[in-house]
């Protein structure tokens, strides 16, 4: 029996756009419409918008939400003005990843996090199990949201003219809530692109009216093709790649997120214990000599053997030089290490770099 | 509608082949380069190589994905398209005018059972 996709609040939107649709995490969703070259430079040069409201939000309320927040994520959440955003992971007791987030501090009651499409039953069966004993109530909000993402350095002007919302002065991680017909619209100033941008997230028929809005205003749409082509430039990881439940985010080099001087949290001692004595691997980033390209899976080699795998690889589309991000053992992650890429019968030379490939633009 | 040529032969893997004498110029087709998208990298054999028909003989790198390239024939590799190293998005520019390989064929019969422009233009609209 074939199990049905779920389509987002935009999916008619997206197939009388002509997209090219395929299943993500359970949902019917757009990878490209023009082209994802095209859509990764409006999104560089001007704005795109995408749609992610295949996205999850789980809302935590209570006298302890402030507590239970603090138990179950591994950034530090304490005494964070409302409307502040920390970005972070959830932790199995082996230190192995849950799932990567976002949590908006509402205020000392209550949080709103963000999670993953391709995690959110495990998920909020995660948050849910584990709030047994404290004074809090976890509500799955998934189904009620729509959200889209617009991204670009023109996105500020396009997000206050177009959708007649004031959001210039929200700072980078932080969010606003506007009342809008009665119901609760929610804006970040956050992205997965490497660029400023905001995500808008509201209930079904505000954000088809958003989508509408952006498309008459000629705003490019963008798919989940070039939604992963920008995140891999600016060294930003995927959960299925370089995060999972076999790997640690101090093994994707991600611990500057773990706090391990907050008093608990759910694999504290496990990750304390990987800090201390050191990664055995670590997720890196790889620049080939020439143009071929490393993907998903292929092996890296060194001294005549191999010694990691690509987790995500591309030629960058605004840098045109073949990067990927690999798991690697040590002592091979030191920067500048000689490696090759086994692309189908052949090795291709290359060296370790730093996995941000292309230089950031926040408005910070 | 993608274009179509009516003087060249065809495999239903959308690679295109042109048999002159004993040496055969190959490529991928329009159908191909489109549904392949922005091509990034094309992955040549070399000359001198041996190709068997059938069997891979290099890749077409798109954005996402590789996609691998059948031989339409057999026979050694004289010529690649080094044009396309530096400018692998000749081939979505013009699929038929920028070939990939020129193979000197070992039997040219093995282009009999390719199909002509009518029957590879029935597959496409599958």
């Amino acid at each position: 029996m074939e199990e049905k996709l779920v389509k987002t609040c935009l999916h008619d939107r997206h197939v009388k756009l002509g997209a090219l649709m395929s299943p993500f995490g359970g949902f019917d969703m757009p990878i490209q419409y023009k082209g994802i070259t095209e859509e990764h430079n409006a999104v560089r040069q001007e704005v795109g918008v995408f749609d992610v409201s295949h996205m999850g939000e789980v809302r935590i309320k209570g006298p302890e939400a402030y507590k239970y927040v603090s138990h179950i994520f591994v950034n530090d959440v304490t005494g964070a003005p409302d409307g502040q955003i920390f970005y972070g992971m959830m932790c199995y007791e082996n230190g192995g990843t849950v799932d990567d987030l976002l949590v908006y501090k509402v205020n000392d009651e209550e949080y709103f996090l963000v999670i993953n499409a391709a995690n959110i039953d495990k998920d909020v069966e995660w948050i849910k199990r584990n709030a047994e004993g404290f004074n809090c109530e976890v509500v799955d909000e998934s189904p009620k949201y729509g959200e889209v993402a617009i991204q670009g350095p023109k996105a500020e002007e396009t997000v206050e003219k177009v959708l007649g919302l004031s959001v210039k002065d929200i700072p980078f991680y932080n969010f606003q809530t506007f009342e809008i017909d009665g119901e609760e619209v929610i804006v970040s100033r956050t992205g997965y692109t490497g660029e400023d941008g905001f995500e808008v997230y509201g209930p079904h028929a505000y954000i088809q009216n958003v989508w509408d809005k952006l498309m008459e205003a000629g705003v490019q749409p963008c798919g989940l093709g070039c939604r992963d082509t920008l995140r891999f430039e600016v060294g930003l990881p995927l959960y299925g790649d370089e995060l999972s439940d076999t790997i640690t985010p101090i093994e994707a080099s991600l611990s500057m997120f773990v706090k391990l001087d907050k008093p608990e949290f759910i694999g504290k001692e496990a990750l304390a214990k990987q800090k201390a004595e050191g990664v055995k691997r670590r997720i890196i980033g790889i620049e080939l000599e020439g143009t071929a390209v490393p993907r998903h899976g292929y092996p890296v080699e060194a001294d005549g053997r191999q010694i990691g795998e690509v987790t995500t690889g591309y030629k960058s589309i605004s840098t045109g030089k073949s990067v990927a991000m690999a798991m690697v053992e040590k002592p091979y992650d030191k920067l500048g290490t000689p490696v090759e890429i086994r692309i189908r019968k052949k090795t291709f030379p290359g060296k370790v770099v730093k996995k941000r490939f292309y230089e950031k633009n926040y408005k910070k | 509608m993608s274009k179509i040529l009516d003087d060249i032969r065809y495999a239903d893997s959308h690679e295109w082949v042109k048999l002159e004498g004993d040496i055969a110029t190959v490529g991928i087709t329009d159908y191909a380069q489109h549904a392949l998208g922005d091509i990034v990298y094309v992955d040549m054999p070399e000359v001198g190589d041996e190709v068997t028909k059938g069997e891979d003989f290099g890749a077409v790198e798109s954005v996402k994905a590789a996609s691998d390239l059948l031989s339409p024939v057999s026979g050694e590799v004289v010529e690649i398209n080094e044009a396309l190293e530096d400018e692998p998005g000749l081939v979505n520019q013009d699929a038929f005018g920028n070939w990939i390989m020129k193979v000197k064929v070992s039997d040219p019969s093995e282009i009999d059972d390719l199909l002509y422009a009518a029957a590879y233009a029935k597959i496409c609209e599958e």
